[in-house]
């Protein structure tokens, strides 16, 4: 398969790069932000992307989705990043729905209409410290009569408060650390003894922390099998690290445009900053890596969508180096901006922000790395 | 079956059946690599052997028309090829100048008549090509090239002197740059082809930091070249030229280290060591190492990416600079890497123990990777002004 965008997924990208520029741009990102919504994100907007298809790219067509695999999917995460559209299109239609489709069909009939019609919203309840690590998760999920009841804690929900259920992941068994034992749920957002405490992250989005004290669940609500979450929490990890690599791509894109675009504005010394070779080499060498990036990125995305096994180890490269790249954009578009870099009007910090939550999301650079390492053996 | 699938498989059991053993083992020293051409002394019967399989089916050049002596595969299955070659890691039958940079030229601007003429003792490897471009005066600024052919008719008369010629004293033929218009700077160049046997050609070696002595500075002194051995028009070198260094580039950024898809962390942990937990004995080493890795294997996909893009036509021509930076620069990296790993055995530079000091020489030969071909800086200026278009670049 060439590493390119096929003709399906051409047009993909060809329906969801007009679409987010006219209805979600950065100026739809303040609006939320200004108005101190405790969504974070719009609801109308979530409706669209449902009428667009983008909410149904990872639903099997038996579902009702258009059965189609992590590069499309990517397509429309790298135009999220570009736009900083706030959505909850990340947690719900890529990982959420990942997470689902290892589900047996009544959890599935429950959920996936919801999400297809962009009416549903899921929160990823994972995390349990600041830094992402998923082998490490202690939350109790204690037998109880014929179901389960949790207990514990879980951080950095995206748009926990605004979802309908969490998909949590919590141990039947087994000890921190260990891969076997853990075992996925899907929580509806009204369960009783569930406390949510919901916060604005550095770019605006909102993400919670969640009590679970002694959270009652039927096995109904256990995804996949009980004890072997592993092998779908796998494929919700890949799945989100992937999609947010893609949406990495986008940011950093969208920050390289703008300080490019500012090169060829901005006068010092009676020429445009853009004809210093100090600043040409740097934009050149980001454009570079820009390119190394999204490349690796589409790489990951089709191995997973093979279903090779070579995917999850170029999930990590991509996570790495989209990471790395973008912080790179977003440090050379606000230095190359120079003072308004570092004001509220300007967009460059924006994606600054964002760059920044998104770098920690399901594991930062340093975390793929030493998976990449982790993986190659040694 | 596809019919891509049924050509992995006979292509897989084809390399079994005629890649001698010997030839999948990594390449440890200079003379592992064959040129080819008039003075080619092989280094063992293995490597006769393989070249003369794959020139056989014309797979030396297997992308190039059979005419030709190529072996007309597709861009697919040329793909295929690499990968099966790559997977039990079977060497390059042959490395050439010819290959890598004037037959691309070549194809594009030559006559029907040089084609046939040129290409296929290229692609059997009986001929050894050079690259006559930089001058004392003119490097990074390569249109300011003083080397002048004199018209005489039916041939021109070359004076002048080039340097840094990789091989100069090892090729049969040179494909060189010569003014033959002094008023035109950049319409005033062309790109001539002559036997490096003519009289009046000399080459004297010049040795480099890594002791070895691969260029040389090349002397012509009343030089005929005849009016037949020339690639495109007379005076329109320069778009010859710059065609084959895309084609350069591209080459540099694969030997360069870029084109090795494995990971350099897993080899070099042998050489460290591991600790009980399995992971490479020296915490911050190991990390620059996963970091290269990073770097180095997503680079391999920006590669992958350009050649299907250009193959499939949607490639933009200042991909090869892009890749020509990025991989010479991971290279060195990937050089200093294996130094630090190996330590003071990594230092050796006289012994049969270090191969005559095979790493200190390689890791100072990796250095020239971001000069050769166009500087990493002159790469970085075709970006910032072919795809950036920022002002004045
Ligand atoms: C191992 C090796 C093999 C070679 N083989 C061949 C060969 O076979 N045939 C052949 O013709 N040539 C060959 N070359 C020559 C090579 O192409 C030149 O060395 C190269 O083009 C640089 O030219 P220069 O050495 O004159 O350096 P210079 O052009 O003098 O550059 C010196 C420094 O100035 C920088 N610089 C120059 N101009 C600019 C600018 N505009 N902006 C920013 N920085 C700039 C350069 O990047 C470099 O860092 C070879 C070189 C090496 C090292």
């Amino acid at each position: 398969m060439p590493l390119y965008l096929n003709d399906d997924q051409a047009m993909m990208q060809d329906s969801a790069r007009p679409f987010m520029a006219d209805e979600a741009p950065v100026a739809h990102l303040r609006e939320f932000r200004d108005k101190n919504c405790k969504d974070g994100f719009s609801h109308d907007l979530w409706r669209k992307f449902g009428e667009m298809g983008f909410t149904g790219i990872l639903v099997g067509e038996d579902d009702g989705g258009l059965g189609m695999g992590h590069v499309e999917a990517g397509v429309v995460m790298e135009e999220i990043g570009r736009n900083l559209t706030p959505s909850p299109f990340l947690g719900t239609a890529v990982a959420g729905v990942t997470a689902l489709n290892e589900a047996g069909s009544a959890l599935r009939e429950k959920y996936l209409p919801g999400i297809v019609a962009g009416e549903t919203v899921l929160g990823m309840a994972i995390d349990e410290g600041g830094k992402h690590r998923p082998e490490r998760i202690a939350m109790q999920a204690e037998r109880a009569g014929n179901g389960f009841k949790l207990s514990g804690r879980k951080q950095f929900v995206l748009q926990g408060g605004s979802a309908d259920a969490l998909i949590v992941a919590a141990r039947t068994g087994g000890a921190a650390g260990e891969t076997q034992g853990i075992t996925l749920f899907a929580v509806d957002k009204d369960a009783a003894n569930m406390r949510m405490e919901s916060a604005r992250l550095v770019d605006s989005a909102m993400a919670a922390h969640v009590d679970f004290d002694g959270v009652e669940v039927t096995a109904d609500a256990v995804v996949g099998e009980v004890d072997e979450g592993w092998t779908v929490l796998r494929k919700v990890l890949a799945a989100a690290r992937a999609g947010s690599a893609s949406e990495l791509i986008g940011v950093g894109t969208g920050a390289m445009d703008r300080t490019v675009t500012y090169l060829k504005e901005r006068k010092q010394f009676g020429r445009l900053i853009g004809e210093f070779q100090a600043l040409q080499h740097r934009a050149a060498h980001l454009y570079s890596e820009m390119e190394i990036a999204r490349a690796a990125v589409l790489k990951a995305q089709q191995l997973l969508d093979e279903g090779s096994d070579d995917a999850e180890l170029w999930v990590s490269i991509a996570k790495a180096k989209a990471g790395i790249t973008s912080d790179l954009a977003v440090r050379e578009g606000v230095q190359m901006h120079g003072g308004v870099g570092m004001t509220d009007e300007y967009d460059i910090g924006l994606f600054m922000k964002r760059d920044r939550a998104l770098a920690e999301y399901m594991g930062d650079a340093n975390y793929h790395a030493n998976r990449v390492a982790e993986l190659s053996g040694y | 079956m596809s019919d891509l699938d049924t050509f992995r498989a006979e292509t897989r059991a084809w390399l079994e059946a005629n890649c001698p053993p010997e030839m999948r083992q990594p390449v440890q020293s200079e003379d592992d690599i064959c040129w080819g051409g008039r003075n080619w002394t092989f280094k063992n019967e293995a490597q006769k052997q393989w070249l003369d399989a794959m020139a056989g089916r014309g797979w030396t050049v297997p992308d190039w028309p059979k005419d030709y002596g190529g072996g007309g595969l597709s861009p697919e299955e040329t793909k295929i090829l690499r990968q099966e070659m790559g997977r039990i890691n079977a060497r390059n039958p042959l490395n050439s100048f010819g290959i890598s940079m004037l037959g691309p030229a070549m194809l594009h601007f030559g006559t029907e008549e040089q084609k046939k003429h040129y290409l296929p003792p290229i692609a059997r490897g009986e001929v050894r090509w050079c690259q006559g471009y930089s001058e004392p005066g003119s490097g990074s600024d390569l249109v300011s090239l003083q080397t002048y052919g004199k018209d005489e008719g039916d041939h021109w008369v070359v004076n002048g002197q080039k340097v840094w010629t990789s091989y100069a004293d090892k090729a049969d033929w040179i494909f060189c740059l010569v003014r033959t218009d002094k008023e035109n700077k950049y319409q005033g160049i062309s790109f001539l082809l002559f036997d490096m046997e003519s009289d009046g050609v000399t080459t004297k070696p010049i040795k480099l930091i890594s002791g070895n002595s691969p260029f040389c500075e090349t002397f012509f002194d009343d030089v005929k070249v005849p009016k037949d051995q020339i690639v495109g028009k007379e005076n329109r070198g320069w778009d010859v030229a710059k065609y084959l260094l895309g084609h350069e580039r591209e080459m540099i950024s694969g030997t360069g280290g870029g084109d090795r898809a494995g990971s350099l962390g897993a080899v070099l942990a042998e050489t460290v060591g591991k600790d009980d937990a399995g992971k490479l004995d020296d915490p911050i080493l190991r990390a620059q190492l996963a970091m290269f890795d990073v770097d180095a294997l997503a680079f391999t996909a920006m590669s992958e990416r350009f050649t299907d893009e250009m193959k499939a036509g949607k490639g933009h021509p200042a991909q090869p600079n892009m890749l020509k930076y990025a991989g010479t620069e991971l290279n060195k990296r990937r050089h200093a890497l294996i130094m630090e790993a190996g330590g003071s055995d990594a230092l050796e530079w006289e012994s049969e123990r270090s191969n005559e000091g095979g790493r200190p020489r390689s890791w100072l030969r990796t250095k020239a990777n971001s000069i050769e071909g166009g500087t990493s800086e002159i790469m970085l200026n075709v970006v910032a002004k072919r795809i950036l278009e920022l002002p004045g670049a």
